[in-house]
């Protein structure tokens, strides 16, 4: 029996570590792979041009890798509800072969081209790779519900065994068992598109994009990341300072969320290099502290369709926020008069990654710190301009951070400028991303509009003239949120005092 | 369904007799058939009246529609004592309103039920309006307790301010048993104020009255002055006096069981006056139990006046960035302490003032650290020092410096040692 296999990249773009793949390879007479995009749909999802351009970027590094393997990568422009008939039927498929997507609308997806793959007599085959564990199981282990704090998740994976090993990269004799008929008008029916075909406009010279999409950049940067951390011999987590906050060629999250980089290799690599420099004692689950909170989002979203929303969330503070488009707009900008603030939120739109501690404090700001809008539209903001925001990720910080789910402590106040100031004295950061600042001295930089005038002068830049004046007073703003956030969480433990005065402002870790 | 708890519930007056007595009664005609039915129609109006207190209000809206004797348990007064106005417009909020007929309704049938009223509004000017609005028509009320709510931006400031005391005075002559006022971010000024006073001296236990910028000192002293009975009281710091904390402490007056002051930054700069050591000690001999709740917002350099002698204060919260220096002084002078929150600090370990905080404030239970750093050893001191009184110990994971002593993963252990139970800090995703 003639097999056709087709592999079907939507995350996990790699050739690494792709169990799914090397399904779709054994055994099989022809194998394509391909990866579904639809143009007309890019202009209207919330997605951002370097996300597209990262996207891209991506799958040409896959197509060139295929090529030395004598395939090509498929970009088949459709839905996958509309592409997979015909292509099951013009490549006569008998299997198709994925890596399982664990979040509720890939879920959903999936289910229906399995059961359509199934009336065309197409066998499917779905590997578990884009997280260490499957979610399911560690849902089961905690009593049948995914643990909602950190430090539960923590315990069960403690009792895991460790995650499945990664697989090898697929070699040329796995694909010379199988062959990829290569059409001569490939490049134009299946080429990788355009940012123009996405109907982006780019300009010349516009290369200078800090995060390099593909799977050969991941590797590359894996290597430099752990010689890096050889070098230092270090492995506690790194205090920020001020050099943290720019993109870091050693960073590693925008390849993680697109699969170009297996977390099990970087899981695994981390693991080997800790023992050889520590002589064979077993690292601590700390060392992986990135790729745990990733599984622990993953994990909690799983099964939980409302999870990026508030109103259905059954993890959800429901929390009265602001309608205020006004001043979500200012602060999606980067126009809040806070130069801290905004030169985080230049940083996010022009290169697509900002450092954790930057996300904590745009993310304070906009919900329980300051402007006390929901953090469902600082979320959509993130989607659209954040390299490694994926679903479950972003939906699930962006609660943590708003305090909305999670027992999160909500005591905590990031100020927006005090932090700034604390994390980069020399203002270095503010300058780069809001060059008008630029001539401002250390001491008023990060709040210049209590700069007298004639500092402002000699700095040519005016706050309220040439940059704004800060959108709301910081002092009265956090005290009012502090209130609101006790007013909600005091209904929600029905809570009994003295009197109704009681303070509850660190409530009981449940 | 989320179960909505009335407010004060053990205030309401029970009203039913028990369940049992009532059961025998509408089962005994269908006993007699052989079946054990329950007439629904016919349960007696204190059962269904204890029935619908647990309904959240839509619930017991639908079951009021079901038949005759059903609606008339739904206006029963005793179902209508408390009442929460939730006042939002869809282009300022996410959340519902209560349906304007249901308010009309209220007004119209029960306003004379109503005894424990609160108003929830959001930031737009037009929900304060509605809640005004409401406000000016309970003429026939006797409130007992009053809360106007920002959910929000405080759009009550945003009224015009006779508007708002024009309905607020409504309700303070009408009722006359006022005993729970709370009207944070208001135009409420001292002539309302002296209203309220002149009408419900007796029975006012509790105020609540912070970010009201247009009350004076003397406003509040007037207050303080003849209403004896009050307990509780919340306002912002340049309302204090020692003329405040003595009249509090005047023989007439009832023990004080709460007092929140929060000291707020207007302009960078600002000079804040200080209260006397003897009127802090006046209120401690009067109500040596009380709570004294300080919740400052004020740049570093403004901290001058604050702090410099002993201060009864129990629960503190630092809203911003304060100083090592002013946490030592905090350490030397609060001997009462119960209750520490500490947003940020800066880059300087607080080993030292976390020590002398363990050693000189024996009451302290709970501490939150924000921003700061600290040793892992000194902090490892503090929780030995404090032991098992600290009930609630949060810590943000960054705030851990570790040192040739301890690691970060050693930490937990040792720290859940001293406290008998297990800890860890809180932790904010590194994603």
């Amino acid at each position: 029996m003639v097999v056709n296999s087709v592999h079907w990249f939507r995350k996990g773009l790699r050739l690494h570590d792709n169990p799914a793949l090397q399904e779709a390879l054994n055994g099989a007479d022809t194998v394509r792979c391909v990866y579904i995009l639809d143009p007309w749909f890019a202009g209207s999802a919330n997605v951002g041009i370097n996300r597209w351009r990262f996207l891209l970027e991506s799958l040409e590094d896959l197509d060139t890798s295929l090529r030395k393997l004598n395939s090509r990568l498929f970009v088949v422009r459709g839905q996958p509800a509309d592409v997979f008939p015909r292509l099951f039927k013009e490549w006569n498929v008998t299997r198709l072969t994925f890596e399982y997507d664990s979040e509720p609308y890939g879920k959903e997806r999936d289910a229906a081209i399995i059961k359509m793959a199934q009336e065309y007599g197409v066998e499917t085959l779905v590997r578990n790779t884009h997280t260490l564990y499957s979610p399911d199981r560690i849902i089961e282990m905690n009593n049948h519900s995914p643990p909602l704090t950190f430090k539960r998740f923590q315990a069960i994976v403690n009792r895991l065994e460790l995650p499945r090993k990664p697989l090898p990269t697929i070699t040329q004799e796995q694909m010379a068992r199988c062959r990829t008929r290569i059409l001569d008008n490939h490049d134009e029916r299946y080429g990788v598109p355009s940012l123009e075909e996405l109907g982006f406009k780019t300009f010349k010279g516009d290369s200078s994009h800090v995060w390099k999409g593909g799977e050969t950049e991941a590797l590359e940067r894996l290597n430099k990341h752990l010689d890096r951390k050889a070098w230092v011999a270090n492995f506690e987590r790194p205090r920020i300072n001020a050099q943290s906050l720019f993109a870091s060629p050693t960073g590693l999250s925008p390849y993680l969320r697109f699969g170009c980089l297996s977390c099990r290799v970087f899981y695994y690599n981390l693991r080997d290099l800790y023992m050889k420099l520590r002589r064979h004692s077993s690292p601590p689950l700390s060392l992986f502290g990135q790729l745990l909170w990733r599984e622990f989002f993953y994990t909690a979203a799983t099964n939980n369709p409302n999870f990026d929303r508030m109103e259905g969330n059954p993890i959800c503070v429901q929390i009265p926020w602001d309608h205020n488009p006004e001043a979500l707009a200012k602060w999606a900008e980067g126009r809040t008069g806070f130069p801290w603030i905004d030169a985080i939120m230049t940083q996010l739109r022009q290169e697509g990654w900002i450092h954790h501690l930057a996300r904590h404090a745009v993310a304070c700001f906009l919900t329980r710190g300051d402007l006390w809008i929901s953090w469902e539209s600082g979320m959509k903001v993130f989607e659209e301009l954040l390299l490694d925001a994926d679903w479950s990720v972003n939906a699930g910080s962006w609660m943590w951070l708003s305090c909305s789910a999670f027992f999160q402590q909500f005591f905590h106040c990031y100020c927006p400028v005090g932090f700034g100031r604390r994390t980069d004295p020399s203002g270095d950061y503010i300058r780069r991303y809001i060059p008008k600042l630029k001539d401002y001295p250390n001491r008023y930089i990060y709040e210049p509009w209590n700069a007298p005038e004639s500092v402002q002068k000699e700095a040519n830049c005016i706050v309220g003239v040439d940059y704004p004046k800060p959108m709301i007073n910081h002092a009265e703003s956090s005290r009012l949120n502090i209130e609101r956030m006790k007013q909600v969480y005091q209904q929600l433990s029905h809570y009994r005092g003295l009197s109704e005065l009681k303070e509850v402002l660190l409530h009981k870790s449940w | 369904m989320k179960r909505r708890l009335s407010r004060d519930r053990e205030d309401r007056p029970s009203s039913c007799k028990g369940p049992a007595d009532s059961c025998k009664r509408v089962r005994q005609p269908a006993e007699d058939s052989g079946d054990v039915l329950p007439d629904w129609a016919r349960l007696p109006q204190e059962m269904l009246l204890h029935i619908f207190q647990y309904l959240p209000l839509l619930d017991r809206a639908f079951a009021s529609q079901v038949c005759r004797g059903w609606n008339e348990a739904f206006h029963m007064p005793e179902l209508w004592r408390c009442f929460e106005f939730e006042l939002n417009q869809p282009a300022s909020s996410y959340l519902k309103a209560t349906h304007p007929d249901l308010i009309k309704q209220i007004i119209k049938r029960h306003s004379n039920h109503l005894q424990y009223v609160s108003f929830k509004v959001d930031s737009s000017t037009e929900s304060a309006e509605a809640a005004c609005d409401i406000l000016s028509q309970l003429v026939n009320c006797s409130l007992k307790t009053l809360g106007l709510i920002s959910t929000a931006r405080p759009s009550f400031m945003e009224l015009p301010k006779s508007h708002f005391i024009s309905a607020l005075t409504v309700v303070f002559v009408n009722s006359k048993s006022l005993s729970s006022l709370k009207i944070d971010d208001t135009p409420v000024d001292d002539p309302s104020l002296k209203v309220l006073v002149a009408n419900n001296s007796d029975t006012l236990k509790l105020l609540k009255m912070s970010s009201c910028p247009h009350v004076s000192p003397a406003g509040i002293l007037c207050v303080a002055d003849q209403c004896h009975g009050l307990r509780e009281l919340a306002l912002n710091y340049h309302l204090l006096s020692d003329e405040l904390l003595l009249a509090l402490s005047s023989e007439k007056h009832v023990h004080l069981e709460h007092l929140r002051i929060d000291v707020v930054s207007e302009n960078p700069g600002q000079q804040f006056h200080t209260i006397k050591k003897s009127s802090w000690d006046a209120m401690v001999r009067h109500s040596p139990k009380f709570n004294l709740v300080m919740y400052f917002f004020l740049y570093e350099d403004e901290f001058g006046p604050f702090f410099r002698d002993e201060i009864p204060v129990t629960h503190l919260y630092f809203g911003r960035s304060v100083s090592k220096e002013v946490l030592g002084r905090v350490g030397m002078n609060c001997p009462r302490l119960v209750e520490l929150v500490v947003c940020a600090n800066g880059l300087r370990p607080l080993d030292e003032e976390l020590i002398r905080i363990a050693e000189r404030c024996q009451h302290l239970s709970a501490i939150g650290l924000g921003e700061c750093e600290v040793s892992c050893s000194a902090f490892v001191e503090f929780v030995k020092m404090c032991g098992r009184r600290l009930s609630q110990l949060s810590i943000m994971e960054e705030v851990l410096i570790p040192d040739h002593k301890y690691s970060l993963d050693e930490i937990h252990w040792e720290v859940s040692k001293h406290l008998g139970r297990v800890w860890f800090p809180d932790m904010m995703p590194t994603w």
